[in-house]
């Protein structure tokens, strides 16, 4: 297939707290580019664990990690970051906007951060990417004025500014009612369809099933894929 | 750019919580207030009570010890060298107090470069006669010009013009005490005779108050003519040459140097009033204890709220993590969040400060001791407004660096997670 931008070999995690627990047992696949997989499993199994990792917010682990080409293994903290901001949307389960700043301001900010852009093309940017998820109304609004469905769509134009190679969720849908779960989903079939790598860990089956690929974990094992 | 970003951030995460924000920077206003305050009140106070000495008192006062003469016939017999010696009688000379060669000296003086003023003065011992009784004191003869300059004499005579003991021929500033016992009034004519006799009628043109009411019941001032006169001296009469340095400290060696010089006793102003140094140094200790010891009490407030202000924005820290933000930007955020605190807080301060020291400098505080204050002293020492922001600034900093620094070390995960 097409290149890789996520290649795992053997990763393994331990918890250390109370006892030492292996929670993720030589965890080994690859994603390639444009591919919308998921990654399913009861919970308590590793797969947010094993994402954690994956976006390299996570560093205590053992097993090699390439992302986009690159070994993570020696990349200093700063680096870790540049990656996290410049090639990697994240979409957590709770929303996780900062509730001081404006809509708009939550979707600039990984944009400003990355200054390839002026103030006034990045603002743009994320109205662009906020009119395309039907929110851009709301962009003055401080970000706990809106509605859970509302939030987590704006998670989504946040995670989208800086255009990164792929987006990674954490059970978008798992805090939505079944219409809101709906929608997100929607909007990430359409993202993926534009050619937007997608990686979404969920135990939510029937969502699991419309993607390109799915990645069955259990007690720390991909045990299908 | 950057930093600008990192700065607008601190701007909104201080403003979504202005109240709290508020509060801190009023507890390092609270601080900063405090201190300037104090330290402007304490120091004024200490330096009114330095005053009330340092200003009337020469840093070296030159005069001449009356002393029997160390050779006495007897001692240098070699007859009698083993024997102890009983018989004295070579007594004191009948020059007195007077400073041989006084004028050359203090011209002499005048040209030192360590010396910043002289003041010659003549001190007669006299009685005032009042009615049947009389009263026994001292007229001191001073030059007007430089006892003005140099111990700002006026400053004592709280009725009357100094100017007057030279324009007035045999004219008299007495003592305020002394002038009550007299129940003299400015315009009157005193009479006053000296120990050797002569008498003489003084006009009173003012009145002196030290505050030392053992001395206002004694010492009347006139011009060091009146004083010769009043003594039938000549003009090159000096009983007493005060002077005073450019450094204070350096009074004990050149005290020394004079005496070995001119041939005369000098004594410098930190052996004459050691009791008094002990006192200001005392004084001192208090001010800076308790000065430290505000500055660590508002310290610690500073240091609390931010603490806990950081602490609350922990999910912050994790969001802005997560989506790219380092370690570094994240620090700094909350350095910057300490520092505008800090340095509102503080400037606040500085001004409250100094609307307190306005307000207390304008509090009435009459004693009669002192008559020429009619409100509390303080001093408006700009060194104190430095350290204030200063320190305003390092605890604010410190007190945002600590957990900004955890804060930065923070797997954003760990937070997540935890929720």
């Amino acid at each position: 297939m097409s290149e890789q931008i996520i290649e795992a070999k053997n990763i393994s995690k331990y918890f250390h707290d109370p006892v030492k627990v292996k929670v993720l047992k030589e965890v080994s696949f690859s994603i390639n580019k444009g591919e919308f997989v998921s990654i399913t499993g009861k919970s308590g199994c590793g797969k947010s664990t094993l994402l954690y990792i994956l976006s390299t917010m996570d560093t205590d682990y053992e097993g090699d990690l390439y992302f986009d080409g690159e070994l993570l293994r020696d990349k200093k903290r700063d680096q870790l970051s540049h990656i996290r901001n410049k090639k990697i949307g994240f979409v957590f389960q709770f929303h996780y906007l900062l509730p001081e700043f404006s809509v708009l301001k939550n979707v600039m900010l990984p944009g400003l951060k990355l200054a390839e852009l002026s103030a006034q093309e990045v603002e743009h940017n994320a109205m662009e990417k906020l009119r395309i998820l039907g929110i851009d109304d709301q962009a003055k609004k401080l970000a706990n004025q809106l509605s859970g469905g509302q939030k987590q769509r704006v998670a989504i134009a946040r995670s989208l500014i800086n255009n990164p190679l792929i987006i990674m969720g954490d059970e978008p849908t798992g805090n939505l009612d079944s219409k809101n779960g709906l929608i997100v989903f929607d909007i990430f079939k359409e993202l993926a369809a534009m050619g937007q790598s997608l990686l979404i860990v969920t135990h939510d089956q029937d969502f699991a099933d419309k993607t390109d690929r799915i990645i069955e974990m259990d007690d720390g094992k991909v045990i299908k894929q | 750019m950057a930093s600008r970003l990192i700065l607008s951030i601190s701007k909104t995460l201080l403003m979504a919580r202005l109240k709290q924000s508020i509060v801190a920077a009023a507890g390092v206003t609270f601080g900063i207030t405090m201190f300037i305050t104090l330290m402007g009140f304490m120091t004024g106070l200490n330096s009114m009570l330095d005053g009330l000495i340092l200003n009337r008192t020469p840093h070296i006062r030159l005069y001449n010890e009356i002393k029997a003469s160390e050779d006495q016939p007897i001692s240098l017999s070699p007859e009698y060298k083993d024997h102890i010696n009983n018989i004295r009688s070579i007594k004191p000379r009948d020059d007195g107090k007077e400073i041989y060669n006084g004028p050359a000296i203090v011209a002499a003086l005048r040209n030192d470069p360590r010396v910043f003023g002289v003041a010659a003065k003549v001190v007669a011992p006299v009685f005032y006669n009042v009615g049947a009784t009389d009263i026994t004191g001292s007229v001191n003869g001073i030059d007007v010009t430089n006892e003005e300059a140099l111990f700002a004499f006026s400053t004592y005579v709280p009725e009357g013009d100094i100017t007057d003991l030279n324009n007035i021929s045999n004219s008299v500033i007495l003592g305020k005490g002394l002038a009550d016992k007299m129940l003299a009034e400015i315009g009157d004519i005193v009479p006053i005779t000296t120990a050797r006799g002569q008498q003489m009628n003084l006009k009173v043109v003012g009145f002196y108050q030290s505050g030392l009411a053992d001395v206002d019941n004694i010492t009347s001032f006139a011009s060091i003519g009146t004083t010769q006169k009043l003594l039938g001296k000549t003009d090159s009469y000096l009983t007493d040459i005060q002077v005073k340095l450019h450094n204070l400290n350096l009074a004990p060696a050149l005290a020394k140097e004079f005496q070995a010089k001119f041939g005369t006793e000098a004594v410098d102003i930190q052996t004459a009033n050691s009791q008094f140094d002990t006192g200001t140094q005392i004084r001192n200790i208090i001010t800076y204890s308790v000065s430290i010891v505000l500055l660590v009490v508002a310290g610690f407030g500073i240091y609390n709220i931010l603490n806990m202000m950081i602490y609350e924005k922990m999910d912050s820290i994790a969001i802005l993590k997560a989506t790219g933000f380092s370690a570094n930007d994240v620090r700094n955020i909350f350095i910057n969040l300490s520092l505008i605190i800090g340095i509102s807080g503080g400037l606040l301060g500085l001004g409250l400060g100094f609307v307190f020291q306005i307000i207390i400098d304008h509090l009435p505080f009459e004693t009669s001791a002192l008559p020429t204050i009619k409100t509390f002293p303080v001093n408006y020492d700009f060194k104190y407004y430095l350290v204030g922001i200063a320190f305003a600034l390092v605890t604010t900093f410190l007190a945002g660096w600590f957990p900004a620094r955890k804060a930065s070390k923070i797997d954003p995960v760990e937070i997540i997670r935890g929720k």
